[in-house]
């Protein structure tokens, strides 16, 4: 028996928040961070007599969505009422989409270690955000702040197509790099503007009978989504293995204890009494706006991936990285145009260097100083022999912090190397004479000799000596 | 002659001509509101001071020739279900007692942005449900032609307020019937508009599919002229109408010879109509053949099912719409150490019985199992009842019956038998499940005194047509009466 | 009847009101009286008929994604019934 003998189905459903400026019903700003209440108005605090106006960007942000999943986008849907008690639920009912939703049997497809998997998308649709209901510590009093009740959020629900909970991550990955490519999400699962709650079963192996399942809230982290899945997935194995039944619940990932725990059920959880939202007349998308999101489609993360392997040759490792941000791969391209030298060795200044110094200073890819035709000189210094790799490294990081021409930077600096073959035999003659006893050495077999020789014709050159041409002619004169 | 004797276009003239002030009439307003409100108990709120500012705002427009319309500076009265900037609304319950909104209902704000001053708040049937205002969690009104009486709900303050020339005109809403079924009872003009004709931004909701929003006031080109304001899409309501509304005072005095007069048999032959009511209403038809209509009879088959429909659907949106006041964010509130105790003790203490009546029944239509057999067969059989109209109009310009089957009934009379005050909408809830635009105006009085109301519906945004078939009949008969409150 | 207290206090605990036994006897009998006469509509065949969910067709659009000011956090906290800072306060629900 034991975990083999089982098979774990993960269904995933992502909230989403979508990039508007305004409030999906009314125009109150979306931006995070503001004091409590601070974004509110009667329509969003659910005062009496509001009414709800839909914001025409949201529509197109979930079209976006849906067009990129490959979902069938529905003329026309409609707007339910979901009934329920929060306080952070100001009119005690989200709008949301039940049985006729935006977006419909799309799918999204994933590589898991080297195997390719299509995994179901079965809706998307919209619905406004809650606000935030936060317990007080001390007092035995909850704190409700209503910025957030409105933000818009697209529902994404795939099919319980997951088998394992890397493939989980890789889907909730690669969800969420799409979602930030489309530029209709920031992607930041911190600060929970990227959501995600697993539905997980299991089954026994050969079984056609579907486990009852557990829905895991509060994985607020990448790190956390194979954990959670993973435990749960021990548990409800656990279970069944000593003969119980699997109980239909929700529960919450806690991060602390490494483990989920039983939400109390709320019986009136189950009735939501849906009904269709009289406020608002069906969502009819207008003419010619799927066309139009389609056409003005990015390309997308995962054809970006498989044409950077092919066009530019490079190993997924590196392409990986370069893709993980649209603006990062925009740049490589516009870089090899000027450059057109190995794309490997650009990759390796991209996943290297500019990745390091990116980091170090909280920058952004949009934010560069330097151009990428001034990267592309440089890179075709370092490649003539115009100076060394360090060099180089040293010139980058200026270039970097100033945006200065590196021609200039290495005129400044004296990084030039000597390029004169007459300067060179010179001093690996001088030095030659100088060193007889290192000479001999080397003719009578140690060849290791020659990094001390090629020390010291640098050390005369002062470091202005090409290394790969000081070591070729000393090789020469040396005899080999 | 006093001010307040003069209807709201006569006064509009007045001041027009600056034979007479609006400080004078809000004056006027007042100190009869002081004088017979005691008994009528019309009012929830007067707002002297702010109805004084406007008057004097509008004075000093008229002095500079630059007046905001025609009705500037007349003043009337809001239901207290539409919010209004910096003034209490309750709604008539106790559980919005405190609330000031911070923000003007749309039609309030088109009446300030007209010049009209508000004098005060008027009573109503909790959260609207109700059709005599003895749901108010305050107190009942009375009617002012007897005022051991209801005036009808669940708009009966304002019509109260109007009848009683407490106000020149005033503003309801009509959810089943909430603006003619008070009209009726008190002797006044009411117009439930098309659905979507006026914004419903800022008016408490109670069914949302339902709710429209109207003028009360003593004649049919009184009403017109306040709806002209009225009228028009409001981009902060997504069900209000984009098409455009004709000037309604324009039309009114057009004649009605060879319009189609339609006659429901459905509403005619209902057992339990009043006889007086019957003949008053045969008399209207048969003065409108003299004046050149034709009468046609007419079957509306599922009128009979109007009333199940309407009590499942417009509950069911209640039910969703009151679920906003829990306590958290304005209203009342009930402390207790628990957030589901603190909720259950508010709502409990906050709404009155017919409220909770509604709210239960509503989430019971609605609740898992239930939802099809009630609330989705409700909303289809709407459609049939729409059907019925649609067809209607084929044959029909516009259909007349009684506005309700009967003079206004005692106070106390009913209040302990929901399904027995529910009757009293039989002949205005299938126009509101249709979305259609109503008027009850005055056509007669029974023996005892007390007005009967004739109903005139018509086509989806044919307003104009029912104003003018209403004036047709205003002109020939003159049925406006001042009831007999005495000058105490 | 149409309806067992059992199912009184359900829909009573689905909609948070209170009832007293008094309340839920009352209740009880009025709306089954209601529901009761609900039931003639089930004489009437609406397979083939469309819900009226909206009342009404050309109706208005949407809005520019535009952020527009908000209200001031005292004037969205002028009613609460309690509050800390600029939140709102209530009693945290009890296990």
């Amino acid at each position: 028996m034991g975990l083999a003998s089982f098979q774990p189905v993960i269904g995933l459903e992502v909230h989403a928040q979508l990039l508007t400026q305004s409030k999906i019903f009314c125009s109150c700003s979306t931006r995070f961070g503001a004091e409590p209440n601070a974004h509110t108005c009667p329509v969003c605090l659910g005062m009496p007599g509001v009414l709800p106006v839909l914001n025409a960007q949201v529509v197109e942000f979930a079209v976006r969505a849906g067009v990129a999943l490959g979902c069938r986008i529905n003329a026309r849907s409609i707007w339910s009422r979901k009934n329920y008690f929060y306080p952070d639920l100001p009119k005690g009912y989200q709008i949301s989409q039940y049985d006729q939703p935006l977006c419909e049997h799309g799918s999204l497809t994933i590589d898991v270690d080297g195997t390719e998997r299509r995994v179901g998308i079965r809706r998307i649709h919209l619905e406004e955000d809650a606000g935030k209901n936060i317990h007080d510590a001390g007092g035995g009093e909850s704190l409700v702040d209503l910025n957030r009740a409105g933000v818009p959020l697209v529902e994404i629900v795939s099919e319980p197509d997951l088998r394992s909970s890397a493939e989980a991550s890789e889907y909730l990955k690669a969800l969420r790099d799409l979602l930030v490519y489309l530029e209709v999400n920031d992607g930041n699962l911190e600060e929970g503007s990227f959501r995600c709650d697993a539905n997980v079963s299991v089954m026994r192996k050969g079984s056609t009978e579907l486990g009852t399942r557990a829905e895991l809230k509060n994985i607020n982290s990448f790190r956390f989504v194979q954990k959670a899945i993973d435990h749960e997935i021990v548990r409800q194995v656990e279970i069944l293995e000593s003969g119980g039944k699997v109980i239909q619940e929700t529960r919450l990932w806690d991060p602390d204890r490494g483990e989920t725990r039983s939400m109390r059920s709320k019986e009136e959880a189950h009735d939501y009494r849906y009904f269709p939202e009289p406020d608002l007349p069906p969502l009819v998308v207008p003419a010619g706006l799927e066309e139009r999101v389609r056409a003005s489609l990015p390309e997308l993360p995962r054809d970006k991936l498989v044409r950077f392997q092919l066009e530019y040759g490079l190993p997924a490792y590196d392409a990986r990285i370069l893709v993980a941000d649209r603006s990062l791969a925009s740049f490589f391209e516009a870089v090899w145009k000027h450059y057109g030298g190995s794309a490997k060795k650009l990759a390796n200044w991209f996943t290297g260097e500019l990745q390091r110094l990116l980091k170090e200073e909280g920058a952004s890819v949009g934010a560069l100083r330097f151009s990428a035709g001034q990267l592309a000189a440089l890179l075709k210094l370092v490649d003539g022999g115009e100076i060394s790799g360090n060099a180089g490294k040293e010139v980058f990081a200026e270039m970097f912090r100033t945006g200065q021409d590196p021609a200039a930077i290495v005129a400044e600096r004296g990084l030039g190397l000597e390029k004169d073959a007459g300067a060179v035999e010179a001093a690996v003659d001088a030095v030659l004479a100088a060193n007889a006893a290192e000479v001999e050495k080397y003719r009578a077999g140690k060849k290791q000799v020659l990094g001390f020789l090629v020390g010291q014709v640098m050390k005369a050159m002062k470091g202005k000596g090409n290394p790969a041409q000081v070591n070729a002619v000393l090789k020469s004169r040396l005899g080999d | 002659m006093e001010l307040t004797d003069l209807t709201l276009l006569e006064l509009s003239r007045k001041l027009a001509a600056r034979e007479a002030s609006s400080v004078e009439a809000v004056r006027g307003s007042l100190a009869r509101i002081e004088r017979l409100d005691a008994r009528v108990k019309a009012f929830l709120l007067v707002d002297e001071v702010g109805a004084l500012a406007a008057a004097n705002a509008s004075d000093a427009r008229r002095k500079a020739g630059a007046p905001l319309g025609p009705l500037d500076g007349v003043p009337v009265a809001l239901k207290d279900l539409f919010c209004t900037a910096g003034l209490a609304t309750t709604a008539g319950s106790r559980i919005l007692e405190g609330f000031v909104p911070p923000f003007d209902a749309t039609a309030v704000r088109l009446l300030r942005e007209a010049g009209l001053p508000i004098l005060g708040k008027t009573n109503m049937d909790e959260f609207a449900m109700g059709s005599s205002t003895e749901n108010s969690g305050f107190f009942p009104s009375r009617n002012p032609w007897d005022l051991s009486r209801s005036p009808g709900g669940s708009s009966g303050g304002s019509a109260a307020a109007v009848a009683a020339r407490m106000a020149f005109g005033a503003l309801g809403t009509d959810t089943g019937g909430s603006i003619r079924q008070p009209a009726a009872l008190t002797g006044t003009v009411g117009l439930k508009p098309t659905y979507g004709r006026v914004s419903r931004y800022g008016v408490v909701a109670f069914a949302s599919s339902l709710d429209q929003v109207g003028p009360f006031a003593r004649t049919v080109s009184d009403v017109a002229a306040l709806l002209r304001i009225l009228a028009g899409h409001d981009p902060c309501d997504s069900t209000s109408s984009t098409r455009p509304a004709p000037d309604y005072l324009a039309s009114v005095e057009q004649d009605v010879k060879g319009l189609r007069l339609g006659m429901p048999r459905e509403y005619f032959e209902l057992e339990g109509l009043d006889a007086e009511v019957r003949a008053a209403v045969d008399g209207a038809c048969r003065a409108f053949e003299t004046l050149g209509a034709k009468l046609v009879p007419l079957s509306l088959p599922h009128t009979k099912y109007a009333l199940a429909t309407y009590y499942l659907v417009a509950p069911a949106e209640a039910s969703s719409n009151l679920a906003r006041y829990d306590g958290v964010r304005y209203g009342l509130r009930v402390p207790a150490r628990g957030l589901r105790e603190m909720y259950a003790q508010t709502r409990d203490r906050g709404f009155g019985p017919e409220v909770k009546r509604r709210i239960l029944l509503g989430t019971y239509a609605l609740s898992a199992g239930y939802y099809d057999a009630y609330y989705l067969k409700a909303q289809k059989v709407r459609t049939l009842i729409r059907r019925d109209f649609d067809a209607a109009w084929d044959k029909v310009d516009v259909i007349v019956s009684p506005t309700s089957p009967a003079p206004a009934f005692r106070l106390g009379e009913k209040v302990d038998d929901p399904l027995a005050m529910y009757a009293n909408d039989v002949f205005t809830l299938p126009c509101n499940l249709a979305g259609l635009p109503g008027m009850s105006l005055p056509c007669g009085f029974a023996r005892s005194g007390l007005p009967i109301g004739l109903q005139i519906l018509g086509k989806h945004f044919d307003e104009a047509t029912v104003l003018r078939v209403g004036r047709a009949f205003e002109r020939a008969h003159d049925f406006v009466r001042a009831p007999p409150l005495g000058e105490a | 009847m149409k309806l067992s207290r059992e199912q009184v206090r359900h829909v009573a605990t689905l909609a948070h009101l209170a009832l007293t036994e008094e309340e839920e006897v009352k209740v009880q009998q009025q709306l089954s009286a209601i529901l009761e006469a609900m039931e003639t509509l089930r004489e009437l065949d609406t397979a083939e008929v469309e819900p009226t969910s909206h009342a009404v067709s050309d109706v208005g659009g949407w809005r520019d994604d535009v952020a527009k000011p908000s209200l001031p956090p005292e004037k969205a906290l002028q009613n609460a019934p309690a509050r800390v800072g600029t939140s709102f306060a209530v009693p945290r629900i009890l296990e």
